[in-house]
């Protein structure tokens, strides 16, 4: 698998294009071609969520989608989700929460809390354990990231 | 090299051209497989790109599933009203982003005995319907898996989709693992209470080589009630339904469960979803 393969991908709204290696898998393409550092790397193996964007306004996990998949697609980061210098509500509510400690698993908590309260508008403390069960953190204990999530359906 | 056909009869002819291209759906087993070095491909077919094989339709009482229709579309909406018990299935696979991502091909291309589709699949006597390089063939599900993670499936032929039987009587899916979220079953069942033909299916998974149907326990419920409804289904026939479904499996010990247990957790849960299904 060595022939280079071009690809056209829209991130956080802007269109974007290399020639990759058919195995790049998308998040090599956003860390390595696109320098969107932020979407972490915790296992490579869809087991712990730090590497989830959404795809099409969906959460996946970008370690186990190649680059190539999302040819023509729409990705977005947690780089894409502030407004000018003002950070997404979700974010605004993790920071107010204590919802991270290390940060690692943010991003991605913070991309997949943002899909489960699209999905489920007002969700119980408990649709908010459940609907974050792909996603680790080693800091937290979870519970100020719930409360986070909660914090954020009530106020927006 | 990575191909994306956007229709089956293009996707066929490439595997055609390169027999060697392996087929990619939601890559949920498939990359996890790669990106631990367990995997190399040298070519890929990602069914991605074609769109007949992310939809479902509902024709005659039949339901039709296309292979690589995510879960996350099964769970809830109209398919869940239509097929309950696969529902309840697929919000048990993974988490949401696996949901998002994961198909019923890919459960049935990796063929696991604790695929979580697998005995919705059984239990409903589910159809599989194969593309091949000279048009189409169609396969029961109970012949399509062979043995733990081989199947029927002959090289070039690609999955296109799944057709169930639309019915109006109970259908539950109950599976027991090690805590609640993104778990692999330790033992898995589904029970479909058809009351027009008056039979209850019943299909166990992680409990045998490949997804096991309790024929003797569904042959001695149907002798011991009127399955017209399921009104005279007692407590009493529920335990003892368990406890035949649990002689029927054939588990095995490894790093996940004892044998002793699995047959233990089986016969359980499929006393449950008779009561269950009782109560419904
Ligand atoms: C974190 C995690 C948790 C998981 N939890 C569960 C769980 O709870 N329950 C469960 O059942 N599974 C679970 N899985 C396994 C996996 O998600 C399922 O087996 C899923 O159904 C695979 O579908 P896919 O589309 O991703 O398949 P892929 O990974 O794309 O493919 C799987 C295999 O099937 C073949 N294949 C795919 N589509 C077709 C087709 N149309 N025709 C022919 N062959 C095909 C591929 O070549 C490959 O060999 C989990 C996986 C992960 C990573
Ligand atoms: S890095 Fe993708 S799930 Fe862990
Ligand atoms: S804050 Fe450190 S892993 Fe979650």
């Amino acid at each position: 698998m060595s022939q280079m393969i071009k690809v056209a991908i829209t991130v956080n709204g802007q269109h974007t294009t290399a020639m990759v290696e058919p195995r790049t898998l998308l998040v090599q393409y956003l860390r390595d071609n696109l320098n969107l550092t932020a979407t972490n790397v915790g296992c490579d193996t869809s087991s712990c969520g730090a590497c989830t964007v959404h795809l099409n306004g969906e959460a996946v996990k970008s370690c186990t989608i190649l680059a190539v998949q999302a040819d023509g697609e729409n990705v977005t980061t947690v780089e894409g989700l502030a407004n000018g210098n003002e950070m997404h509500p979700m974010q605004q509510a993790f920071m107010a929460n204590h919802g991270l400690q290390c940060g690692y698993c943010t991003p991605g908590m913070v991309m997949a809390a943002i899909s489960l309260v699209k999905d489920i508008p007002n969700p119980t403390e408990e649709d908010v354990r459940i609907g974050l069960e792909g996603n680790l953190c080693r800091c937290t204990g979870y519970h100020n990231i719930v409360q986070s999530v909660l914090a954020y359906a009530e106020g927006k | 090299m990575i191909y994306s056909p956007k229709s089956i009869s293009n996707a066929v002819q490439i595997l055609q051209d390169d027999p060697d291209a392996q087929i990619l759906s939601g890559g949920t087993d498939f990359m996890v497989e790669v990106n631990f070095g367990h995997r190399a491909p040298t070519s890929v077919l990602s069914l991605r790109a074609i769109k007949e094989l992310c939809t479902w339709s509902q024709q005659d009482g039949v339901i039709r599933i296309g292979s690589a229709l995510p879960y996350a579309q099964m769970e809830t909406g109209p398919l869940a009203k239509l097929l309950p018990a696969l529902a309840q299935a697929a919000r048990t696979v993974g988490s949401p982003q696996i949901r998002a991502a994961g198909t019923l091909g890919g459960n049935l291309g990796t063929s696991s005995p604790a695929g979580d589709s697998l005995p919705v699949l059984y239990a409903l006597d589910a159809t599989i319907i194969i593309a091949t390089a000279t048009g189409e063939r169609r396969m029961a599900v109970k012949d399509f898996m062979v043995g733990p993670k081989r199947n029927a499936l002959s090289k070039g032929e690609i999955i296109t989709a799944v057709e169930l039987p639309a019915s109006t009587g109970y259908q539950g899916y109950s599976k027991v693992g090690v805590r609640n979220a993104m778990v692999i079953s330790i033992a898995s069942a589904c029970l479909v209470h058809n009351p027009i033909d008056r039979s209850v299916r019943l299909a166990m998974g992680t409990v045998g080589p490949t997804i096991i149907r309790a024929s003797a326990a569904e042959k001695w419920l149907g002798e011991e009630c009127d399955l017209a409804s399921a009104s005279s289904i007692t407590p009493a026939i529920c335990a003892e339904f368990g406890r035949r479904c649990g002689d029927e499996s054939q588990p095995i010990t490894d790093h996940r469960s004892t044998a002793e247990y699995r047959r233990h957790a089986v016969s359980v849960i499929t006393s449950r979803l008779l009561e269950r299904c009782a109560a419904s």
